[in-house]
């Protein structure tokens, strides 16, 4: 009856909603990625902030120091006095590093250039250093080859890559790799989370009712089925409330406490604390882009700018996101994925006596969603077209990740709607199945259940 | 009186037993009626047929003459042995939501919830967890639930357990009015008093059969096996045509104790003037078995052979 199965739910709802767990915690999480995000925040600035000095003592006579080129991150400075004070001069003076450049240098093959610096040399200053010694060493070669300084400031140029994805009809849209990835990964990964986090919500909530004892008194009242949908979609109503809560939460302290935190600071710092995963990773990759176009002006004042503009063109990016087919798609996959899911949690903790012995069931069905994930962010967002990404995407207990993931980059309409039917159907078989392990597993007690023993659950009669 | 419930040739298997077999049953209306059988007799698997929790394979059960459907919950209360609730949850608020589940409306059931409460003194209860509660106090508030919707039919499996003598006169009380306002009762119970103090009609279930049904009455009288018990001073001759002195047990200062069995076509005014001749009698009465009895006996005539002796060997 429709009005038990509402009366079911509702009390799984409120009974959960009312727990101070579920408020300490819809309270708790927001204010954690917060003081996370703050944290990633202020590391990352504090490591964009600071300038390593390295000075350079050349002996070279090729005049290599004069055209080594300084940028915010990376200073160089002339040292003083021989190589042997320089080596504890730049120690002294705090500076991060020495480039030593012997006497008698082959322009054409310049070996023996030694670069000194306090304990281990991070590979990514050496890669600076490598690479400013590079573009110095090719100046002089063409100079070399006879063009003039005026000549050499010309070719100097920055490419700044547009990409553009084409759809079938030819229409052209911006494309931006990350963002899509971004969308894609953060989709992913809430339908992993919110069926991992709620789907064993639903295992322990029959498993305390099986140990209270209280489900004989249920069912000469309620259906099994209703009983277990009931449960399963109650959770479900905690899980969005929860998650909404933490949504408008997380923003709320975001958009509150972080310029309070971050006053002083540059836009980039808001970044970390933006709660959509997309929208923050493709901003944070068109940073550095942008930056050093900046920088390669050398005009420090300009520097906002271009940064603006590269956060605008990540909205753009994702307003050309097929969006509607990945929100519609999204709830599909969510639900359908969750109520999937939610009824197999449901059979085990039907199934089981001892929340100890979950375990063994446990497996076949964590096995499929923890796979789909995995194979979903490394090899799906990587390939997402391939067959891999294909075949996922078709199988009910793998597509609501498969299928989310490949959605931003866009997805033939007969697979959205064959993968579709197919997790119809899939959801119908699972609740099926389980509703019969669920059946008889309620009343069992004091057993340990074998697969073999479900099998035949599955054939009882009424 | 016309039934309230039939079962017709009720027949339930597992996998791997048969827990009903050919089980026909008819359950006055307004009676109290003990179900009775050894443990893994088939008596929980009836009780969940009629409360609909499971179905039976074959046969039928009928509620006032209907086919047993889901429409018939809100008529039936169900108090199992296996008995629980959720343990988080209020006094009140649970007993609201296990009302409603039956079928009443909210404001139906929270005045009747408050009843129950007052007539039961735990009203200052309603806004605890039932965790908090102690064991008697945690039954007495599931004896509410399963009343609670004022049902026709209640069954009771083994209502008095966890219950000390206090209360579990409180709770015979409440089944006894209960009956008086109309209900009709199915009491499954080991407590072989209980059956004989409050059991109007009695069934016994035996290895998935129906091995004896009827008035409590009738069915003592069938088991009767004219015999009597004499009480007296002097000594009673062992052998006579009429009758047979199964048992005498002598007492102190030349007292007796006998169970004489009658012959047929014997009366026990024979017996009893006979006695008159011989000896002082003290006391004399028809010795009219127990249910106890009856169930023992029976439950070991219709086991097979080869068992009835390892039960002989435990008995």
């Amino acid at each position: 009856m429709a009005s038990k199965f509402l009366l079911v739910a509702q009390r799984e709802y409120l009974t959960r909603v009312r727990k101070k767990s579920f408020i300490i915690l819809t309270l708790a999480v927001p204010l954690l990625l917060a003081a996370f995000g703050f944290i990633i925040a202020k590391v990352a600035s504090s490591d964009n902030d600071t300038t390593d000095v390295v000075e350079v003592r050349d002996d070279s006579g090729l005049n290599v120091a004069s055209r080594l080129v300084s940028t915010p991150q990376l200073r160089f400075e002339t040292a003083s006095g021989t190589l042997a004070e320089a080596k504890k001069g730049f120690q002294k003076a705090k500076h991060d590093g020495l480039v030593y450049l012997p006497a008698g240098l082959d322009v054409e093959k310049p070996t023996g250039v030694q670069f000194f610096g306090k304990g281990n040399i991070s590979l990514k200053k050496q890669l600076a250093v490598e690479n400013a010694l590079n573009k110095a060493f090719s100046e002089l070669k063409m100079q070399k080859s006879g063009l003039t300084q005026d000549q050499l400031d010309r070719l100097r140029s920055k490419v700044d890559l547009q990409a553009i994805s084409l759809d079938e009809s030819g229409k052209e849209a911006d494309s931006n790799a990350l963002a899509t990835s971004g969308t894609a990964y953060a989709l992913a990964l809430a339908i992993y989370l919110f069926i991992f986090i709620y789907g064993v919500q639903i295992m322990r909530g029959v498993g305390e009712e099986k140990s209270s004892r209280i489900m004989e008194v249920m069912l000469s009242s309620v259906k099994p089925f209703d009983l277990m949908m009931g449960k399963i979609v109650g959770i479900a109503a905690v899980g969005l409330t929860q998650f909404l809560l933490w949504g408008v939460l997380s923003f709320g302290v975001s958009s509150v406490v972080m310029p309070m935190l971050m006053h002083d600071d540059k836009p980039k710092t808001e970044v970390a604390a933006t709660p959509a995963p997309g929208a923050a990773k493709a901003a944070a990759d068109d940073e550095p882009r942008s930056a050093a176009a900046a920088f390669d002006k050398g005009m420090d004042a300009q520097k906002q700018q271009p940064m603006m503009t590269g956060r605008f063109k990540v909205f753009e990016v994702l307003a050309n996101l097929p969006l509607g087919t990945i929100l519609f798609g999204f709830i599909i996959y969510f639900l359908g994925g969750y109520l999937l899911y939610g009824a197999l949690f449901g059979a085990v903790g039907a199934a089981v006596d001892d929340q100890t012995d979950t375990q063994q069931f446990m497996f076949p069905i964590t096995m499929p969603l923890i796979l789909s994930y995995i194979v979903g962010v490394s090899v799906i967002l990587r390939n997402p077209d391939g067959p891999v990404a294909f075949w996922m995407s078709m199988f009910p207990l793998t597509s609501p990740i498969a299928m989310v993931i490949r959605l931003p980059f866009g997805v033939p309409m007969w697979q959205l709607g064959l993968s579709i039917f197919l997790l119809i159907l899939g959801f119908i078989g699972t609740v099926w199945v389980a509703a019969r392990i669920y059946r008889v597993g309620i009343l069992m007690y004091g057993k340990k259940v074998t697969y073999k023993e479900l099998g035949k659950w599955m054939f009882y009669k009424g | 009186m016309k039934p309230i419930l039939e079962a017709i040739d009720v027949r339930k298997a597992y996998a791997n037993h048969v827990a009903l077999s050919g089980v026909s049953l008819e359950i006055p209306e307004g009676s109290i009626f003990g179900l009775l059988g050894p443990n893994g007799a088939g008596k929980t698997s009836l009780i969940r047929i009629i409360t609909q929790i499971t179905g039976a394979d074959e046969g039928e059960i009928r509620f006032r003459g209907e086919r047993l459907n889901p429409s018939h919950i809100a008529q039936i209360g169900y108090l199992p042995e296996e008995r629980g609730l959720y343990k988080k949850m209020k006094v009140g608020e649970q007993l609201l939501y296990l009302a409603q589940l039956r079928g009443l409306s909210r404001s139906d059931a929270t005045a009747r919830i408050k009843h129950w409460l007052n007539r039961f003194e735990i009203k200052e209860w309603a806004g605890k967890n039932v965790e908090d509660l102690s064991k008697g106090m945690q039954q007495k508030v599931q004896f509410i639930a399963t009343v609670l919707h004022d049902p026709k039919l209640i069954i009771l499996d083994e209502p008095f357990s966890g219950f000390d003598p206090i209360n579990a006169n409180l709770i015979k009380d409440e089944i006894l009015e209960l009956r008086k306002q109309g209900a009709t009762i199915i009491f499954s119970t080991h407590r072989m008093e209980s059956v004989e103090e409050m059991c109007d009609n009695i069934a016994l279930i035996n290895r998935s059969r129906k091995v004896l049904d009827g008035p409590i009455n009738l069915i003592r009288d069938q088991f009767k096996t004219n015999t009597y018990e004499v009480e007296g001073k002097g000594k009673l001759i062992l052998v006579h045509p009429d009758f047979e002195v199964v048992e005498q047990k002598e007492r102190e200062n030349g007292h007796f104790y006998a169970r004489v069995q009658l012959h047929a076509g014997v009366r026990p005014n024979d017996l009893l003037r006979y006695l008159i001749g011989a000896v002082e009698v003290e006391a004399f009465r028809e010795k009219i078995p127990s249910i106890n009895e009856i169930f023992i006996r029976r439950v070991r005539e219709t086991m097979p052979e080869t068992l009835t002796e390892t039960a002989n060997a435990l008995l």
